[in-house]
């Protein structure tokens, strides 16, 4: 019984942070941007979060500011692929991997200073968690029934008709990216502050990754999205489980996040919610186009 | 006299290579409906769009109601009261009708739920049905136009541009269209009527603007309008709305199909026991609502689709089913989709030209290709065919539709194809171009090729076919002798009733 609760209370601890990419990558997905720079927007978030709260050297900083630290870092991060992919109107897929690469690569590099210390004032999880499924909930609402929310998915599904009615597309599009930047920045700082308050390299795990899929695995839902990060942490912590105990060896376990990715979208092939997708998904948009 | 609402002066855009509108002058009076007449290509849409904020015009002036006005987008025009039914619905597919029609004005919370009201009213109060609860991409294209309709009225426009209306709907939707648009005009607003339909435009404007190459060639009220005044106008010649046919000179069988049958995509049967013969010189009309078999006749036909029983045959060789080797034996395909399945849309023109006989010289060399052979290839077929482009080099979705129609054609036709499968041939085209296309069929059938020619236009069939076939739920029915059969006798097979006996007979 104790067993199983703690198999739930990790596959949690998983899930906040894949729910909280994943919600961003919804909106930025309904929106019409594909980013698939989550994982590296997540490990300059974690980094960012860290360097902050630690402060002066004795993990003395302000965790408010740490986790806002964290958030920003996402954004900025996202911008780079919002100016590539809308502004430019570049690739969605390579410019989203670019960013990817770009996010690791900084983190690590700036983040050696930090590998290996501890940070003393840890952030606790379940405002995290308990934040991310409400705002689960909220973006659903917001979705669904307001203006704002409107606007966001006709400017996924059409923007030459939003663009016809007098709404500024790429601005849209620019927000909703910063928005999904922003949940990856925090999902990042719920790795580095409360789930492992420390800082290494590659503490992000693939998470991004699965975050990615799972999107397409809940039919871009954020309601949906809820049950998936739960069923993904509770994979993600059986992996873990079996890496202690078995003999397997740990390349196989480094490359389960990829082989999860590959699983999601077979399950997600089966239950075809393909045809959920926005239907100007990863397609740049560019007025008066014949 | 009512007032001018809106008022143009010397509208001039230039694209590349085209004045799309040159110094266009128009005036809309209040309470009216003003048809803008041309062919394609003439610059209607381009004017439209100009209206309609989509484009700026590179000279001249809009005057709404004396003042003058620059129209920097279609929010603006829609705040300036002028509201556009565009060619090509402009709408969210995923979306309810109300969801739709909330998006950029709709309040913050609960936009679309707050909308049906205001939606069932308006659409009470002119005819409009649509359900605001729908979803867009169920609805048919009537319906869809509907929305965009109630969009700019909902909006308070007092100017409402149709653009080509008609060229989505059936006979009856477009009834229902003009019913509405009377019902606008007694509620005093002014619409802009777009369209190629020389009747139609006699049946709803009070006034016509003729436009040609750009421009306006004729303006005159519709009680001085007769067709072959506006038809004289709009192309620029005397158009004759006869096919007087060379007395047919029917040469020995050419095409033989036997006991046909074949399946749709969808795994269904999709035509059931066909048979019929065509002869050199022909043309055999085949009619029938959409649907029920044409497109896949004309795919066996054309090497698309497999066959599951029958036997087809080309002077006497066996049809196979591969598209490259039916153009070798002469098969030459229009097909239904003139834009995604007809032509490569960003491909230059020669190109497109080019794509049954780039492996032959003189288009290749080896395994080099020829460019200056594709450059004079391209002219040569651009002169004959007289195709309006600004060079052969010019992608080809640039192109209005009956000049896509005639890159096919010539594409199509540089062969010497014998049997030319050739599907809604003119749908969409206007009266020029859609003479054109014929002539150039009919010619061919003087040098003894055979047309099977799928149209759900009966007029057309009617006027270019020798003998009619009708498929009904993938049965055919007939050929008939042209003249054995009123239309309305055609119209009953369509619908899958059959003739008393003794009528038509089988050719
Ligand atoms: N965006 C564009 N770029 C280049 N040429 C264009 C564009 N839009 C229209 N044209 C050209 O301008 C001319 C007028 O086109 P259009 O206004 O669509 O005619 P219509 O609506 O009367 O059929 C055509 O020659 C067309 O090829
Ligand atoms: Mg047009």
């Amino acid at each position: 019984m104790e067993e199983i609760w703690n198999a739930l209370g990790r596959a949690l601890s998983f899930g906040t942070p894949l729910l909280l990419a994943s919600l961003g990558a919804v909106i930025n997905e309904r929106a019409g941007v594909v980013n698939l720079g989550v994982e590296g927007m997540m490990a300059v978030g974690a980094l960012a979060g860290f360097a902050v709260a630690y402060g002066s050297g004795a993990g003395d900083g302000n965790l408010y500011f740490a986790v806002a630290a964290a958030a920003g870092a996402g954004v900025l991060a996202s911008l780079l692929h919002a100016f590539a992919a809308i502004t430019l109107r570049a690739n969605q897929f390579v410019s989203g991997l670019a960013l990817t690469m770009i996010g690791l690569g900084v983190a690590g590099l700036l983040g050696k200073r930090f590998e290996g210390f501890p940070l003393f004032n840890q952030a606790p999880e379940w405002p995290f968690t308990v934040g991310v499924v409400l705002l689960a909930l909220g973006l659903a609402f917001v979705l669904a029934y307001t203006r704002l929310g409107l606007v966001l998915r006709s400017v996924g599904e059409n923007p030459a008709a939003a663009d016809a009615l007098g709404i500024d597309v790429v601005r849209v599009r620019y927000l909703a990216v910063a928005f999904g930047g922003a949940l990856a920045g925090l999902a990042g700082a719920f790795l580095s502050l409360a789930y492992r308050p420390s800082w290494t390299d590659g503490m992000t795990v693939g998470l991004g990754w699965i975050a990615v899929a799972l999107v397409i695995f809940v039919g871009w839902s954020p309601l949906r999205a809820i049950g998936g990060a739960v069923f993904f942490g509770l994979l993600y912590y059986l992996q873990f489980r079996l890496q202690g105990q078995s003999g397997i060896p740990t390349e196989f376990f480094a490359a389960m996040p990829y082989l999860l990715v590959i699983v999601v979208l077979a399950l997600a092939g089966l239950r075809r919610v393909q045809g959920a997708a926005p239907e100007a998904l990863g397609q740049p948009y560019q007025r008066g186009e014949r | 006299m009512a007032s001018t609402i809106l008022q143009l002066s010397g509208i001039t855009k230039r694209f590349p290579g085209v004045v799309a509108n040159d110094r266009v002058d128009l005036e809309l009076k209040e309470g009216e409906v003003l048809a803008l007449l041309g062919e394609n290509g003439a610059g209607k849409s381009t004017l439209v769009s100009i209206l309609y904020g989509l484009y700026r015009p590179d000279e001249g002036e809009i005057r709404i109601e004396g003042q003058p006005v620059q129209i920097a987008s279609p929010a603006h025009a829609l705040r300036l009261g002028i509201g556009l039914v565009p060619q090509h619905p402009l709408l969210v597919g995923r979306h309810t009708v109300a969801e739709n029609l909330a998006l950029g004005v709709g309040r913050f919370w609960f936009p679309a739920q707050r909308m049906v009201p205001l939606i069932e009213q308006l659409a009470r109060s002119y005819g409009l049905e649509v359900d605001p609860h729908a979803r867009v991409h169920q609805l048919s294209p009537g319906e869809k136009q509907r929305i965009e309709i109630l969009r700019a009225l909902l909006r308070g426009a007092r100017v409402l541009i149709l653009d080509e209306p008609t060229s989505v709907l059936t006979p009856l939707e477009a009834e229902a269209l003009f019913r509405v648009m009377r019902e606008l005009r007694s509620a005093g607003k002014s619409l802009i009527f777009i369209s190629h339909k020389l009747d139609e435009v006699l049946a709803i404007a009070d006034r016509v603007s003729v436009l040609r190459r750009g421009k306006v060639v004729g303006e005159l009220p519709v009680a001085e309008a007769t067709k072959p005044r506006l038809a004289e106008l709009m192309v620029g010649r005397s158009v004759s709305f006869e096919r007087k046919r060379a007395e047919p000179r029917l040469g020995p069988a050419l095409l033989e199909v036997r006991g046909l049958q074949a399946r749709s995509s969808r795994g269904l049967p999709a035509l059931r026991d066909v048979s019929f013969s065509l002869r050199q010189g022909e043309v055999l009309g085949v009619a029938g609502v959409a649907g029920n078999g044409q497109s896949e006749l004309v795919e066996v036909l054309s090497g698309l689709r497999r066959a599951e029983a029958g036997t087809l045959s080309l002077e006497g060789k066996p049809l196979v089913p591969d598209p490259a080797r039916l153009f070798e034996m002469g098969v030459a395909h229009i097909p239904e989709d003139r834009i995604r399945m007809g032509t490569v849309p960003p491909m230059p023109v020669s190109e497109n030209l080019a794509l049954r006989e780039y492996r032959k010289p003189p288009l290749a060399r080896g395994f080099f290709r020829d460019l200056a052979a594709y450059e004079q290839r391209a002219k040569a077929q651009v002169q004959q065919y007289a195709i309006a482009t600004p060079s052969p080099s010019t992608p080809t979705r640039l192109l209005s539709g009956g000049n896509i129609q005639k890159v096919i054609l010539a594409r199509e036709l540089a062969g010497s194809a014998r049997l030319i499968l050739a599907v809604h041939p003119t749908y969409g085209l206007d009266v020029g171009a859609t003479e054109q296309v014929h002539q150039i069929l009919l010619e061919k059938t003087y040098q003894g090729a055979g047309v099977l020619l799928v149209s759900e236009d009966l007029d057309e069939i009617l006027a270019l076919a020798d003998r009619v076939a009708v498929l009904y739920q993938g049965r055919l029915q007939g050929p008939f002798e042209v003249g054995s059969l009123t239309r309305e006798e055609i119209g009953l097979l369509m619908t899958g009733s059959s003739l008393p006996t003794g009528q038509g007979g089988a050719a």
